[in-house]
């Protein structure tokens, strides 16, 4: 009898403590992979870090929000959205029309093309077209001749790309039976099969190349290749929601609008790539 | 559950069934010999073979088969130059025979304890037996406690052979495009993990259905002792007249 008493009464406690929380003070869950520097991945003392940390937490406060930011494996980060693990995804994930059949996104808080990263002593360091931007969505031409003179400088090569990403669907489409093309689980994984030799180039994010060369393991390595971005690849990157969260979509879109507007996304990604790679207009 | 999705779903995912079994049976062979010599070693009552061969079951026994993919892929990875030095470059280069190796080494560590418990089985009446008939050394062992043995630890290692082909799904962490692989990737162009994944299953479950056939026609046929014998016609003799 004494057992159910106190259990009874610790069931009544917490209804009473969940009762009585404030209401206004929302959580929203976060989901970040953790493992694409330097864009979220976690730190030395185990705890996430990134731009998209730094993004995260000034969004929530603009939204008045209280926010939880948990890592999940990239491959099962929609899937695990669609089944209401978390709300939202903010994990470099690009807007893609393919994407968007599953889930909607916010409006772009980024933009980034994507480049090669190989080894300074290889004949790819010479690639043409390094330096170079093009978009896949408005000069489809340009872009896909800059991608034919890469061609005959990749034939027979391997090339690594992390799995489930827009870069993997590049490459099948552009460079498959030109060059073996590797999948990876994360873009950490590419990196050491490249510094191991295994294979001859990574195809990823340039914001992501930037900071693999910030490693000192990296210095003989250089990131190569036309800059290509739209299209295939994407409107930028946004939070990835749920279709029927228009409410959140909502308060994403007017937060972000704000960041941009005020400078905090450029200082953000000043400080975290080096480059300003906020969207413009 | 979207059948034609899941038909086309099958049909990318068994593209994956060579690799997967390739993997599986390379490693298999590999880690049968293996495990015979582990098991000889053990059962050997000479230290010298005997504890190097306890320390090698206890440490692959011991840690996951993933860090053990991991350790040979990536952690020798950062050994190039020494391992270019000792010409092993070719081999660790290739993810193919990097899975082949953590496959064989892991599942060596498994089957040489099956193995022994089976020689370890054999009843020792047989044995002398056998030595009354003047069997002995290889003769014996060929003819009488090798049989046996198998025969005893054939389920134990019927079980070992599934968990094989269950375990090459790690392969696809070191860019092994198999069935899982194949899967994940259909998940990440598709997000529909429920049906590819049923799908993956269904694979390996028609797999390993398969091998249980397999190793209980192995254990029929290697068990003629257990079967009951064909029908006698009695015949019609008069015994008493």
């Amino acid at each position: 009898m004494k057992f159910v008493k106190s259990v009874g009464l610790a069931l009544l406690g917490t209804a009473l403590a969940i009762g009585g929380a404030p209401a206004q003070e929302k959580t929203v869950k976060i989901a970040t992979e953790g493992a694409y520097a330097p864009w979220n991945f976690t730190g030395a003392g185990g705890k996430l870090e990134g731009f998209e940390i730094d993004l995260a937490n000034d969004l929530c406060a603009r939204m008045k929000v209280k926010c939880e930011i948990v890592a999940q494996d990239w491959d099962g980060i929609i899937p695990a959205l669609q089944a209401k693990k978390y709300d939202a995804i903010m994990a470099g994930m690009s807007i893609t029309d393919e994407r968007k059949k599953t889930i909607d996104f916010s409006r772009p808080y980024a933009a980034g093309p994507n480049g090669f990263l190989v080894p300074k002593d290889s004949p790819l360091a010479k690639m043409p077209g390094t330096g170079q931007a093009y978009n896949l969505g408005s000069q489809k031409e340009a872009a896909e001749k800059a991608i034919e003179a890469v061609k005959p400088l990749l034939k027979g090569k391997t090339i690594g790309v992390q799995g489930s990403t827009i870069h993997a669907n590049f490459a099948d489409k552009y460079y498959k039976g030109t060059a073996e093309i590797r999948e990876y689980k994360t873009t950490e994984a590419h990196d050491l099969d490249l510094a191991a030799g295994r294979i001859d180039a990574i195809l990823a994010d340039a914001t992501s190349i930037i900071g693999t060369l910030e490693k000192p393991e990296f210095k003989d390595y250089v990131l190569v290749g036309p800059s290509i971005s739209g299209g295939l690849l994407g409107e930028g990157v946004g939070v990835g929601l749920r279709k029927d969260d228009q409410e959140l979509q909502k308060a994403f879109n007017e937060a972000i609008q704000a960041a941009v507007q005020d400078g905090t996304v450029k200082k953000l990604s000043e400080k975290w790539f080096k480059v300003d790679i906020s969207p413009k207009g | 559950m979207d059948f034609a999705f899941m038909q086309e779903a099958f049909l990318r995912l068994i593209a994956g069934v060579p690799l997967t079994l390739n993997l599986a049976f390379t490693s298999i062979a590999f880690g049968a010999v293996l495990a015979m010599l582990l098991a000889l070693m053990r059962m050997s009552n000479i230290k010298a073979f005997d504890w190097p061969a306890r320390a090698y079951v206890f440490v692959f026994r011991g840690t996951p088969l993933l860090v053990q993919i991991f350790l040979i892929y990536y952690g020798l990875g950062q050994f190039r130059p020494a391992l270019q030095e000792l010409g092993l470059w070719g081999f660790f280069r290739e993810p193919y025979w990097c899975a082949v190796l953590a496959l064989t080494l892991n599942t060596a560590a498994y089957g040489s304890e099956i193995i022994r418990g089976g020689l370890q089985s054999v009843p020792y009446n047989q044995v002398e037996a056998a030595r009354a008939c003047g069997m002995s050394g290889f003769l014996l062992f060929r003819r009488i406690i090798f049989p046996i043995a198998v025969r005893q630890a054939l389920p134990a290692y019927g079980s070992e052979i599934i968990l094989m082909v269950k375990a090459t799904s790690l392969a696809s962490v070191i860019t092994m495009m198999e069935v899982t692989g194949l899967a994940a990737k259909m998940i990440s162009q598709t997000f529909r993990a429920v049906e590819v994944f049923v799908v993956a299953g269904l694979i390996y479950l028609v797999l390993n259905f398969a091998i249980t056939r397999i190793i209980m026609a192995i254990e029929w046929w290697l068990s003629p002792h257990l079967r009951r014998p064909p029908a006698v016609e009695p015949r019609l003799e008069a015994a008493h007249v």
